[in-house]
């Protein structure tokens, strides 16, 4: 693969940043397009990854992404060039929202166009999800595993109280060793 | 020196938000009522203006909240503009950190069996999670639950407009695999606000 040069890395994850509406899980449809299907910078499968290990490390998931591809690309610069770009428009556009427009949010077109976006965005997680399942889903175990974990998110919308998905995310890392390990022994036996 | 301030608390909030931009939520709340840099009332506007803008939530409301704390002690533009910098960049220096750890750690154990494992796990718990914000995404997009639990009446439940739309896209994303997201995005917000979505 050529190497890919800083400032494109830098204008991809600006690109990227620009149009990521909805956080980091509705940015997985553009990373996927942008940087499996035009550039080949990255699998699916590797993305999967990222989202996996960006959801039990600290920070923001769409950074800890960035990160990771920029830094598999042009190693520890590469990583910064592309979290400065996938920050820059936001961070530009927030400061002069901040400066200027205090009242963006209550705007009549913003709303609109916003719940335009959001019909959109429902539709583009659920191609991710369509897309990367084969990746991630492989097997009974793994299934049992996502309906667990979803059901256990969706039942703190009839809960009074509600607990951090980090410990959804770290069972579940736990529920994958258990597992791998009694598929080998059993296959030793 | 307030910069300082603003970078170790915002790196804070990086380091302890695990799980993406709405856990950083209840840390921003903890400023609001420790240090007072900004008032509950600023917060949710914060919130409403991090939601409606692209890019990471996390990463603007650190934006946005950094300009108002170095704003509202200098009462200059110029300081908020560095305080809204200075908290960006104390917000994603702990993710940056930690991923180039990882990364490092990953090359070392990429045949380590408990790695494998956990990734294992992982990525199906990723999958659900993806799937759970999906879900929170069409609960306040395409459905009325308020206008449902008065009316009783099951025409009340779905918002159409948005459904409809929905549905389209998704048709026009099976047909034309080619277009590019971002297309789809920018439709949408035109057509919400020939439509008047909101």
């Amino acid at each position: 693969m050529k190497k890919v040069s800083l400032i494109e890395l830098f204008l991809t994850f600006m690109k990227i940043g620009a149009f990521s509406f909805g956080g980091g899980y509705a940015m997985l449809p553009i990373l996927s397009k942008e940087l499996t299907e035009k550039k080949g910078w990255t699998s699916d499968r590797e993305l999967t990854d990222y989202y996996a290990i960006g959801q039990c490390t600290p920070g923001v998931i769409a950074v800890n992404v960035s990160t990771f591809v920029g830094n598999k690309l042009r190693g520890f610069l590469g990583g910064i060039v592309a979290t400065f770009g996938m920050i820059f428009i936001p961070t530009v556009l927030l400061l002069v929202i901040a400066i200027f427009l205090t009242k963006f949010a209550d705007n009549a077109y913003v709303k609109d166009a916003l719940a335009g976006i959001q019909a959109c965005v429902c539709v583009l997680i659920v191609n991710a999800v369509i897309k990367m399942w084969k990746n991630s889903v492989v097997d009974k175990s793994t299934f049992c595993l996502f309906l667990v974990s979803l059901l256990l998110c969706v039942s703190t919308w009839f809960l009074p109280f509600s607990f951090s998905p980090v410990i959804i995310v770290i069972a579940g890392a736990l529920a994958g060793i258990l597992i791998k390990k009694a598929k080998s022994g059993g296959k030793k036996k | 020196m307030i910069f300082f301030r603003l970078f170790y608390e915002f790196f804070k909030v990086g380091l302890f938000s695990v799980g993406g931009g709405m856990a950083t939520i209840p840390f921003l709340q903890d400023i609001s009522e420790r240090l007072h840099w900004f008032s509950t009332s600023e917060l949710s506007d914060m919130i409403a203006v991090s939601e409606s803008t692209p890019g990471p939530i996390g990463v603007n409301m650190a934006t946005f909240a950094g300009y108002k704390t170095a704003f509202s002690i200098f009462h200059n533009q110029f300081a908020g503009v560095l305080g809204g910098i200075v908290a960006t960049l104390g917000l994603i220096a702990p993710a940056v950190i930690v991923i180039m750890l990882v990364l490092k750690a990953l090359k070392k154990f990429s045949d380590n069996k408990y790695v494998n494992g956990a990734m294992y796990g992982l990525r199906a718990v990723s999958m659900a999670l993806i799937s759970y914000a999906g879900l929170g995404v069409m609960k306040i997009t395409l459905l009325n639950l308020d206008a449902f639990s008065k009316s009783g009446n099951i025409a009340d439940l779905f918002v159409f407009k948005t459904l409809i739309l929905a549905v389209i896209i998704f048709v026009l994303q099976k047909i034309f695999k080619k277009i590019h997201p971002i297309v789809f995005i920018v439709a949408a917000a035109v057509v919400g606000i020939v439509f008047n979505f909101a």
